[in-house]
């Protein structure tokens, strides 16, 4: 349910700078906590874990609330030892699984 | 009993503080004790100390389903000066937990900027924990227009 995720990662760095990552991705957030028209509750269904790893090496993790808003948005900081690529995942609680990738050169 | 304007807010003001109990007001909203403790869960016990966290939160929030919250912690990020994780908590939602963040060597800075939503005016609280153990916690409130919990 989730469309492409967007990510904005720096072309390029300087080795050992810390850079400034954002990523978003479209999703409902569904929180568990609202009723349909005719007052059923609508079962939940959220991304509940985000992460971030650095050739293999983890750079960033998140776990995720019902209370984080539709369309999870991040912005944190990595640094950048050697070029490489950033991978990305979000996991939904319907067991799919949205990757993205960036690479970064070192000059 | 008339239904008066004063009526109707005193009703609801208790009716909230019962909604724990009796379910009559679903989602019942945790209370602020329910966030503490669960700060002591994720701390193991710890009291959390001052400084250090430094949670970023607009100070009047128009509308309660897209709040961005930016977390930073003072921190060298390097080998036993490191922030393992930071956890967001919101008093007055339905659910306090928010979001937790995980950091690692690799990160820089502990730093992370979300959106999150709140259910009505409350605190929104962060607590960092370190490699050694030692707990950091701010804490803002945030006053919210048009809350962001269900509809």
């Amino acid at each position: 349910m989730a469309s492409k995720p967007r990510i904005k990662v720096p072309k390029s760095a300087s080795a050992g700078e810390v850079i400034t990552i954002k990523t978003l991705i479209s999703h409902e957030m569904e929180s568990g906590q609202r009723k349909d028209k005719d007052g059923n509750p609508i079962p939940r269904q959220i991304i509940n874990k985000f992460t971030c790893t650095f050739e293999g090496q983890m750079v960033f993790e998140c776990d995720l609330d019902p209370a984080v808003s539709a369309n999870p948005y991040f912005e944190f900081n990595a640094k950048v030892p050697s070029s490489g690529t950033f991978k990305f995942t979000w996991l939904d609680d319907d067991g799919s699984v949205y990757e993205a990738e960036a690479p970064i050169e070192v000059k | 009993m008339q239904l008066t304007r004063r009526n109707v807010l005193g009703l609801t003001a208790g009716a909230a503080a019962f909604a724990m109990a009796g379910g009559r007001f679903s989602p019942a909203l945790a209370s602020a004790e329910d966030a503490e403790k669960m700060v002591m869960d994720f701390t193991g016990g710890v009291t959390p100390g001052e400084g250090k966290v430094s949670l970023n939160t607009p100070e009047i929030a128009e509308n309660g389903n897209t709040v961005p919250v930016s977390v930073t912690v003072e921190s060298a990020m390097e080998g036993d000066d490191l922030v393992e994780s930071v956890i967001i908590f919101a008093d007055g939602n339905p659910n306090p937990a928010v979001a937790t963040f995980h950091f690692t060597e690799m990160s820089g800075e502990a730093l992370a900027t979300t959106r999150i939503r709140l259910a009505k005016t409350q605190n929104v609280i962060a607590v960092a924990k370190m490699k050694d153990g030692s707990v950091f916690m701010d804490k803002k409130e945030v006053k919210v227009t048009i809350g962001g919990c269900g509809g």
